[in-house]
């Protein structure tokens, strides 16, 4: 989806402002954040490019004035709500009012270091071979999506190479909405930075994307 | 542990009941009186990223590489194994891939989408990394992203940019400062900055390090 969350390229955002000697948390309420947002994916009811397409379907101006654990709480009650673990009713009362679903996983304390070492790995194998090789010359799709698709907006219908094939993974575009993981094989695309900003682009640019196989057409 | 108490934090002068207090503790509470998460959980979770998985983490693979030889050419082939044999896996580090700068090419990693980044080397991100300032400006004018962090590159010194647009993670190696021969893999990892691993920084000379 062309939403608010596809920031390549946009102006106007002001500086970058890094903060010296950041904290990990900077209110204690980002430390539950994470927690809970961790704790829940760990139900199984949904996955990661679900809850990325959750928090890319806010409201722009929410999602453009909001910290990134906010971010990650709004869609987080988004996807507690849709997969019937609770009701918005709950949430307004701070209390359970109802049964619900039942999570296939509930993550106790002595289960964290285990879960988090071990991670999610979303590599998976496709019987075909790699349609496109080392150093060949692709263009990227042009398509608007109403849906998922981690075909930023900046480098769609642009012409780069092939560096690198990358083995195959799930696809979000399809996983993000129950359609399945349907793997395909990921390539690390280059562009020139003229390619992608025409006039006025840095000389010495050069800027990749790593694009599912159907992102790609031969040139 | 089960230190998740909140709002008595008196350092901050505006540290009043935000919405966003109120919204989470509404969240955890609901959750936990479901019997749906275990707020022990999420204490292990806080405290695995605040003291065990940060960017002392990603400045050990860098060391090594510096020193090893054969270790950085495996990091070149597959960086997910070499960084494993470190003790560093897990979450956000599942697939991982390390960028070498050189003479020639300076690396920068952003995720314009969201904030992917290398948690099993990097820890959490920080809010820069994950802010649309950054988000936004990195593909299109590294150059002024990087004064922004007291970086001036050479006019010649080819800029590439990873936007972690898929599943892969990236850990940037930043070339090693002279001066640094004879330094054992401890003190190397003391020069190589959470920045210097993104690309909005260098590796510190032995001087700044000390």
């Amino acid at each position: 989806m062309n939403g608010p969350h596809d920031l390549g390229g946009q102006h106007g955002l002001g500086p970058i402002a890094p903060e010296k000697d950041e904290p990990y948390f900077h209110a204690e309420w980002e430390k539950r954040a994470l927690g809970i947002t961790l704790s829940c994916g760990a139900f199984g009811a949904w996955t990661i490019d679900e809850s990325r397409h959750a928090r890319e379907s806010l409201p722009p101006a929410t999602y453009l004035a909001a910290s990134y654990y906010e971010i990650w709480t709004r869609a987080l009650e988004t996807l507690l709500k849709r997969h019937g673990f609770v009701t918005q009713e709950e949430l307004d009362a701070g209390h359970g009012l109802q049964a619900g679903a039942t999570p296939k996983r509930i993550l106790k304390a002595e289960m964290v270091a285990g879960v988090l070492a071990r991670g999610g790995p979303c590599d998976r194998p496709v019987q075909t071979p790699p349609r496109f090789v080392v150093g060949e010359t692709v263009r990227t799709k042009n398509f608007n999506p109403e849906t998922h698709t981690r075909l930023p907006r900046y480098a769609r219908a642009k012409v780069g190479v092939v560096e690198a094939v990358q083995g195959s993974f799930v696809f979000p575009d399809d996983n993000a909405h129950g359609k399945g993981e349907n793997p395909q094989w990921v390539y690390t695309v280059v562009f020139d930075g003229g390619e992608i900003w025409g006039e006025g682009a840095d000389p010495t640019l050069t800027v990749s994307i790593d694009a599912w196989e159907s992102y790609l057409e031969r040139v | 542990m089960s230190g998740h108490d909140h709002g008595h934090d008196d350092h901050h002068p505006d540290n009043h009941f935000t919405d966003m207090e109120a919204r989470v503790k509404a969240l955890e509470t609901v959750l936990t009186r479901k019997g749906l998460i275990d707020p022990a959980a999420i204490d292990a979770i806080v405290e695995t990223y605040e003291t065990k998985v940060g960017p002392r983490n990603g400045a050990r693979v860098v060391a090594k590489a510096w020193s090893d030889a054969g270790f950085s050419d495996w990091l070149k082939r597959d960086a997910t194994a070499a960084i494993a044999s470190l003790g560093f896996t897990g979450r956000q580090g599942e697939h991982m891939r390390a960028v070498f700068n050189t003479p020639d090419t300076h690396n920068l990693v952003v995720c314009t989408l969201c904030s992917c980044y290398p948690w099993a080397v990097l820890g959490l991100p920080p809010v820069w990394y994950k802010a649309p300032s950054y988000r936004s400006r990195a593909v299109i004018d590294p150059r002024g992203v990087l004064a922004e962090f007291g970086l001036a590159l050479p006019a010649d010194k080819k800029i590439r940019v990873w936007d972690s647009t898929a599943e892969l993670r990236y850990i940037v190696v930043p070339e090693r400062p002279d001066g640094t021969e004879g330094l054992d893999d401890e003190a190397l990892a003391d020069l190589v900055t959470r920045d210097s691993m993104i690309g909005t920084g260098l590796a510190l000379s032995p001087e700044a390090g000390r």
